[in-house]
């Protein structure tokens, strides 16, 4: 019984949590990936579009909600995503028009173009902030529960409950989706070939008669929707506030970089290495130690390895140790 | 006109907008030489910053993102070395604290020793990790107990181990020290790998000091913050107690509170000079010596520059070091100038970022363009506010009064701040990619 509840109070308080967190993760680092692979730089504004992607969505869920729409026990925001993605598609194609495509076709060096994007996110971090509001805003709405603490405790009378959120089920569902619609385009679609090829060898792209300005928007395109959804999940399952996504930057790039930068299915497995590890190093253990060790040995302390507020230095740890020990990251990137 | 013409008329530009600052309160001046000061000051402390980025990026090509930490570290410097001693702390658990941290250090040593020294396999990994895991074990085991008995001194004052009650001047020069050891340590693991990893590496050093700085209460208070720090200069109310001070403001025309306020912030603006004039010379020393050359040669073509023996990586961190140390005197000063460490208002796009503008559109590699930069930039930075309201207000001018638009657009003017400088970042990369004074 006492096992049982122990693993119960990890489900709940490491389990969930982290793969909610790990797919949000993982949506991001996909976006940061995909520019790195395709446009060959780190794209620093990644974390402001996931705000601005966010906000858009947003202003129209509060739009649709006045207007007495709703999807049941979804969030409404569901509703107003695609719009969302199609903003911030618009506003990517007319970023790369009037900015990264000068660059481009200069053949500046990427470290130019990093600085680039900090203009990017300067301008997108005060449009944000202008049109919304730099403060904390709740947009989620529907069911809370997919099934809450209390209700489980009834049902299998156990001391622990386990509750689970509706946007954390929904943030696992969506980004499974995402990813594999995204995999399929890359590899069966003519357009997601392409890209793979650009991303591979350039000048053997170009040869066989690729059209590189395709390539790039197609790029720009699914990285807007994919940073809108990343934006959104996360706005759903903790607050939207324009600083908290620029701030994401940091666990998005760990995870890119930990996967290997320019590889998807390592974005992926580097968002939920950074999330378990966030998740896991600042939790308190006690609860489940005292479930699962004999008396005597329960501890006395929280068994908090580090506070909450070090989640930061969590990533930036994993990130450190694997640029020290495999540039490459975990699975094979570009980067050296 | 030539070069030298252009580039004195730029500098008199910013100096003729700060006399207007003082001198008139037409259109967005706030015709206050207070304000005008205040302006001065933290443009003086921003040129030093833009200094020392503009060494790292300017002179060797390396991208910094984590000039708030070192910043931060300045302003550590300040606590710990300028206010009282705390005997109190240091019997209780201070020394336990010291002797925690420099366990933590061994244990990183050991492990840094082990993965050198035991070849890779099996058995490395098991010494390894019983290594870091009985030292962190035995880490936390002093160290906890030991802070809570600091912090429980006083709390609502002191808790935490004070400083060394030094002058406050000496905590510049600390500072600087304070954020070379950091960037030691950063460049150490960080450089050698490709530009963009050392933007991530400092993006990420710079946060974790900023929450080392907000979370340890025994080192500087954290989010309490400390105030009423030692200042090098006489405090305004006790210049206005002074009858000789009174006497002299009478006779230049001044009333005794303006001219005690005006006489503080004119003596920060003489000191931070004398800093700015000297970092600046030394950086011209420098740039213009075989080891300026040098680094140019190394940033301009690695290859070759290695071909000719010189050892980059080496160099690279001497240089990261260096450019680490200034921003951290800047920082300390800036901390002496608000006389109170407040770790809640390090904000990476105004402590990071503005300066990588101001760098970028004063000239990078050119030292003279960095301090124009500096200054340039930091006036706009605070004049963008007043000026994006009297944007706004005209924009606004026609529509009807009490619309929900209108009450936006007025209030979120003073968000324009981020906007404007993006589109001046942008702007000046495309169009003028060497900056206002560009490298010779």
């Amino acid at each position: 019984m006492d096992l049982l509840n122990a693993l119960v109070a990890l489900t709940n308080y490491v389990i969930v949590p982290g793969l909610s967190y790990g797919s949000q993760l993982a949506l991001g680092a996909l976006g940061v990936t995909l520019i790195y692979g395709i446009l060959r730089f780190s794209n620093f504004a990644h974390g402001d579009t996931m705000a601005f992607g966010a906000m858009v969505t947003i202003l129209l869920t509060w739009l649709f909600q006045s207007a007495g729409l709703s999807a049941g026990p979804l969030p409404t925001a569901l509703l107003a995503l695609p719009f969302g993605i199609l903003g911030t598609i618009a506003l990517m194609l007319l970023t790369d028009r009037t900015v990264y495509r000068f660059y481009r076709q200069q053949k500046a060096k990427p470290v130019i173009f990093v600085m680039v994007s900090l203009g990017v996110m300067f301008i997108m971090n005060g449009l944000v902030r202008f049109i919304i509001g730099p403060g904390d805003q709740r947009f989620t709405d529907g069911e809370r529960f997919v099934i809450s603490a209390r209700t489980f405790k009834k049902l299998t009378g156990l001391d622990e409950g386990l509750a689970i959120k509706t946007t954390e089920a929904l943030t696992v569902v969506t980004a499974v989706i995402v990813v594999a619609v995204l995999f399929w385009f890359l590899n069966k679609t003519r357009t997601g070939k392409s890209m793979r090829a650009y991303s591979d060898n350039e000048d053997l792209a170009l040869l066989s008669g690729i059209n590189p300005e395709r390539v790039v928007m197609y790029t720009w395109m699914i990285v807007a929707a994919l940073a809108t959804i990343a934006g959104v999940l996360y706005g759903l399952d903790k607050s939207f506030k324009p600083f908290t996504y620029f701030q994401l930057l940091l666990p998005i790039f760990a995870s890119a970089i930990v996967g290997g930068l320019g590889n998807p299915i390592g974005a992926i497995a580097g968002g939920f290495i950074i999330a378990f590890s966030e998740v896991t190093i600042t939790y308190a253990w006690k609860k489940v130690l005292t479930y699962g060790l004999p008396e005597s040995l329960a501890p006395d302390g929280l068994v908090q390895l580090l506070s909450t507020d070090y989640k930061f230095a969590v990533s930036f740890a994993i990130l450190i140790v694997v640029l020290l020990f495999k540039p490459t990251g975990l699975f094979k990137g570009k980067a050296v | 006109m030539t070069e030298t013409m252009k580039h004195t008329l730029l500098f008199v530009f910013v100096g003729v907008m700060i006399l207007l600052e003082g001198m008139t309160d037409f259109l967005f001046f706030s015709g206050s030489w207070n304000s005008a000061l205040v302006i001065l000051n933290m443009g003086l402390i921003s040129a030093i910053m833009a200094i020392g980025v503009n060494i790292q990026w300017g002179f060797a090509g390396l991208f910094n993102v984590g000039i708030m930490g070192f910043t931060a570290l300045g302003g550590l410097a300040v606590v710990l070395v300028s206010t009282p001693v705390i005997p109190a702390a240091w019997s209780s658990g201070g020394v336990s604290i010291v002797m925690a941290l420099v366990m933590g250090a061994l244990t990183v040593v050991s492990a840094v020793m082990i993965t050198k020294f035991m070849p890779a396999g099996k058995l490395r990994m098991l010494v390894l990790s019983a290594v870091m895991i009985v030292g962190f074990i035995v880490y936390r085991a002093i160290f906890d107990p030991a802070v809570g008995s600091v912090e429980a001194i006083n709390p609502a004052l002191q808790g935490n181990i004070g400083g060394l009650g030094l002058p406050v001047l000496l905590a510049w020069p600390a500072g600087g020290l304070l954020a070379a050891g950091a960037a030691w340590l950063i460049g150490k693991t960080a450089l050698g790998l490709r530009s963009d990893y050392l933007a991530i590496a400092t993006l990420g050093i710079a946060e974790i000091i900023i929450a080392v700085l907000k979370n340890e209460d025994w080192l500087s208070r954290g989010v309490k913050n400390v105030v009423g720090l030692p200042r090098p200069l006489p405090y305004e109310v006790d210049l206005q107690a002074d009858p000789t001070f009174v006497e002299r403001a009478a006779s230049w025309g001044m009333d005794p509170v303006t001219a005690s306020t005006v006489y503080v912030k004119a003596g920060y603006a003489l000191m931070f000079t004398v800093v700015l004039l000297a970092l600046l010379w030394m950086a011209q020393m420098a740039l213009k010596s075989p080891w300026g050359r040098m680094m140019r040669a190394i940033r301009d073509n690695e290859t070759a520059a290695e071909a000719m023996g010189k050892d980059v990586t080496r160099r690279h961190l001497q240089i990261f070091v260096l450019g680490s140390a200034i921003c951290g005197i800047a920082g300390a000063m800036m901390t002496t100038l608000d006389s109170q460490m407040t770790p809640g208002t390090y904000n990476p796009l105004r402590f990071t970022f503005l300066i990588w503008v101001m760098v970028i559109v004063g000239g990078s590699g050119n030292n003279f363009g960095a301090v124009l930069g500096g200054m340039l930039i930091w006036f706009f930075w605070i004049k963008v506010e007043p000026m994006g309201i009297l944007l706004m207000e005209l924009v606004t001018a026609g529509m009807a009064e009490g619309s929900a638009l209108k009450a936006h657009l007025l209030e979120s003017a003073s968000h324009m701040r981020l906007f404007t400088m993006g589109l001046i970042l942008l702007l000046v990369l495309r169009f003028s990619p060497r900056g206002l004074i560009p490298e010779k």
